[in-house]
């Protein structure tokens, strides 16, 4: 096999994996994932490892599966890693790990999300039990608010330390964005809970149904804890707002995500919460979301359209999702920016009011900026409307927080190791930075705990 | 975190009073907050009015009018909630107004009923109008009795004035000076409060029922026009000066699932039979 070539994870038909809610990859098999391995050049200084937020030995796992040693390879990853079946699955690998591959310079680098994904499927489904190794009990209390990706990597990190670790969470299952925001067919629910569970096993604390701020006020925790962690995500959601934003079918991205993945609208009425579904749905956006509201709303029989006002270059989703939602038939129109939403007697939605876009000079993220094209109004028939054009912080917390600075846009400010103008209150994630990765909170979230460590030591 | 039913008690037709074991909410629960209840695994998040705390408990009062509804009026003393959330919301604008006027339409009173008492505390002089469709159906009369007067207004006439609580407040506020309005009930009813609010110019309080998935301000179901802005109910309300809501697309809103509504009912009728409990 020539150097260039990647072993592809197998993949169900497009046909009929966007009929139902099931996992789209079925990643590799053992054999599969020892030619992909074997494929790695094994690099005295690695750049793959500077790609990764969390810095896993990539090099060293990956030869643990060429040499068909998948549980010592599993051992590496775990100790980087407290959610590898996640992050092999979610993470946008061609900007970290595998962008920075240096096969990248002859061919396809190696695939290290899916090698990562395989070793940790490959545990789970031999019971590889985790080993846990707590360095000593330790007395101090540490309180973690949100139990999202950041949040529940620093409560795996401080708890492995040996502190107390309390997670205190809002919503009636652990996961954020996991639970919530991603879709079962791209990360299923038995994989968040199994790698949960394993926090559990180190003794994390999971409090549900929490929601702080209203519960439990921010001075009770800094009175209680000897440090808090912050990592409550951007899960406001913007509107366009635009004329007609009220109208019935109209969504938030957020809204349509959380009734499809948390509350399971798609199984109604076998579950108790609908969803609505048009014979037409328009997403609005170019983003992951907006990519996991669309092909959703596929799997529920819609003939569903993405409207971005860009062009296809400049969408801010995984080059992978992209791929994905055009196999299973979702449409794309770009250059194309929603003016209002026209509504009937009745007060829903029936259609788009758009207007056609070009390219202007780069503005400030090195984008092209989009400019209206005068005359070029157009209305798109549809009966609901997904708007996934990002998120705000959320201020039930924040606003409670005394002394907490935030910076212009409302977001946590933080000095470089996640300590917020409160010195025993760090934060990470979403609230620090606005919407990004899975993996970016993850490595907030260890490198905060890290500081947490130093700080209570002290 | 129990959420076991320690009391249940039937105060009129499908309408049902719960104490519900939490130390937290009952702790922490200001007048004008509600709670999230999933009831059992694959419910849906249903927002209910705290409607009094004593103790380590919570009080709401429920209306069945639908299949989560249905099925909560169903559960019995010691049976468990399996999620409560809470509290949640902005509390209700307690401090010292003078003369206030507080108006409960249907189950609406036992939302009034934290508010009312908060008032009276900090020293306000109280009027309570207890609207309903008829006798029956006025709830917690008793826990009114504080009120400087207590009027009834009911559709029927079957107890006090025979008007909608809208004109029965028309007529109060041609006698009596107020400072401020609370009016908690059917959307209907707020909105009609609501207009004769902004005839006299009056500040009027209404507690916005929207259509809720998560209760913290996560995905914008909720949301309602103020004026010219878009507030999220769950976290900048529910309580809006009633004069800046678009009625309009806020009782639109509340449609929204009609038609699911009503299957879900059907299917689960399908199953259980005659709703004999409520």
């Amino acid at each position: 096999m020539a150097l260039k070539d990647r072993v592809n994870p197998i993949e169900r038909n497009p046909k009929e994996r966007a009929k139902d809610f099931s996992e789209v990859s079925l990643g590799y098999t053992e054999n599969l994932a020892i030619i992909e391995a074997k494929r790695c050049l094994q690099c005295k200084i690695p750049t793959c490892v500077k790609g990764c937020p969390v810095g896993i030995d990539i090099p060293g796992f990956i030869k643990q599966i060429a040499n068909e040693k998948f549980q010592e390879s599993y051992k590496i990853l775990k100790k980087y890693n407290a959610l590898p079946a996640i992050c092999g699955r979610v993470c946008p690998q061609e900007v970290q790990c595998e962008g920075a591959c240096v096969l990248n310079k002859m061919g396809k680098p190696i695939a290290i999300g899916s090698l990562e994904r395989f070793v940790a499927d490959w545990a789970s489904k031999n019971n590889i039990k985790d080993e846990i190794k707590i360095e000593k009990k330790l007395t101090k209390k540490i309180a973690i608010i949100g139990a999202g990706p950041s949040g529940l990597t620093a409560a795996s990190e401080l708890a492995k330390s040996g502190f107390l670790v309390d997670v205190y969470e809002t919503f009636s299952e652990p996961g954020g964005v996991l639970i919530y925001g991603i879709p079962e067919f791209r990360l299923p629910k038995s994989i968040v809970k199994k790698e949960v569970d394993f926090l559990k096993e180190l003794g994390v604390n999971i409090l549900l149904n929490i929601p702080v701020g209203n519960a439990i006020e921010p001075q009770e925790l800094l009175e209680k804890y000897d440090a808090i962690f912050i990592g409550v995500g951007a899960g406001t959601p913007k509107f366009m707002n635009i004329e007609g934003t009220e109208l019935n079918g109209v969504y938030s991205a957020n809204e349509f995500l959380t009734r499809i993945n948390l509350m399971k609208a798609y199984k109604f009425p076998e579950y108790d919460t609908p969803v609505k579904i048009g014979k037409n749905v328009v997403v609005i956006g170019g983003g992951n979301t907006a990519m996991d509201a669309a092909r959703s709303a596929l799997r529920l029989g819609a003939n569903v359209t993405i409207i971005y006002r860009r062009s296809e270059g400049e969408m801010p989703a995984r080059k992978a999702e992209i791929h994905h939602a055009k196999e299973e038939g979702v449409k794309f129109q770009l250059l194309t920016q929603p003016i209002s939403y026209i509504g009937d007697k009745e007060g829903n939605l029936i259609g788009i009011k758009c207007v056609k876009m070009k390219l202007g000079q780069p503005d400030k993220s090195g984008r092209r900026k989009p400019i209206p094209i005068e005359n070029s109004e157009f209305i798109i028939p549809t009966e609901i409307a997904i708007e996934a054009i990002g998120t705000n912080p959320n201020k039930l917390l924040l606003s409670k927080f005394e002394g907490l600075k935030l910076n212009k846009w409302g977001y946590i400010q933080t000095n470089e190791y996640g300590q917020t103008s409160i010195p025993k209150v760090f934060a990470g994630g979403d609230i620090v930075t606005g919407s990004a990765t899975v993996i970016l909170a993850m490595g907030a979230g260890k490198k905060a705990a890290k500081k947490i460590k130093e700080f209570l030591n002290d | 975190m129990l959420n076991n039913i320690v009391k249940k008690e039937k105060l009129a037709y499908g309408v049902h009073l719960f104490w519900i074991e939490n130390p937290i909410i009952s702790k922490k629960a200001k007048p004008g907050q509600f709670v999230i209840f999933r009831i059992h695994e694959g419910g849906e998040r249903i927002p209910l009015t705290i409607s009094k705390t004593k103790g380590n408990m919570f009080r709401v009062i429920v209306k069945a009018v639908g299949k989560s509804t249905y099925e909560l009026c169903k559960l019995k003393e010691n049976d468990y909630i399996k999620d409560v959330v809470g509290p949640l919301g902005t509390p209700s604008e307690i401090k010292r107004y003078g003369r206030v006027l507080v108006i409960g339409g249907g189950v609406g009173i036992a939302a009034i009923a934290p508010i009312v008492d908060a008032l009276i505390n900090v020293g306000n002089k109280v009027d309570t109008i207890l609207a309903a469709r008829n006798k029956e159906s006025i709830i917690l009369e008793d826990e009114f009795k504080d009120s400087e007067n207590l009027y009834f207004a009911t559709n029927d006439g079957s107890k006090g004035e025979k008007l909608f609580p809208n004109q029965l407040m028309e007529k109060l506020i041609k006698e009596e000076k107020y400072d401020v309005v609370w009016a908690i009930g059917p959307a209907l009813m707020m909105k009609a409060c609501s207009e004769v609010a902004k005839q006299h110019n009056l500040k009027i309080f209404v507690s916005l029922n929207a259509i809720m998935v998560d209760g913290t301000g996560m995905c914008g179901g909720c949301r309602v026009r103020i004026k010219d802005t878009l507030k999220y109910t769950c976290v900048d309300g529910p309580e809006f000066d009633g004069r800046d809501v678009d009625w309009n697309s806020f009782l639109t809103r509340l449609s929204q699932y009609k038609a699911e509504e009503k299957k879900a009912l059907e299917n689960y009728l399908k199953i259980v039979g005659e709703p004999t409990w409520l």
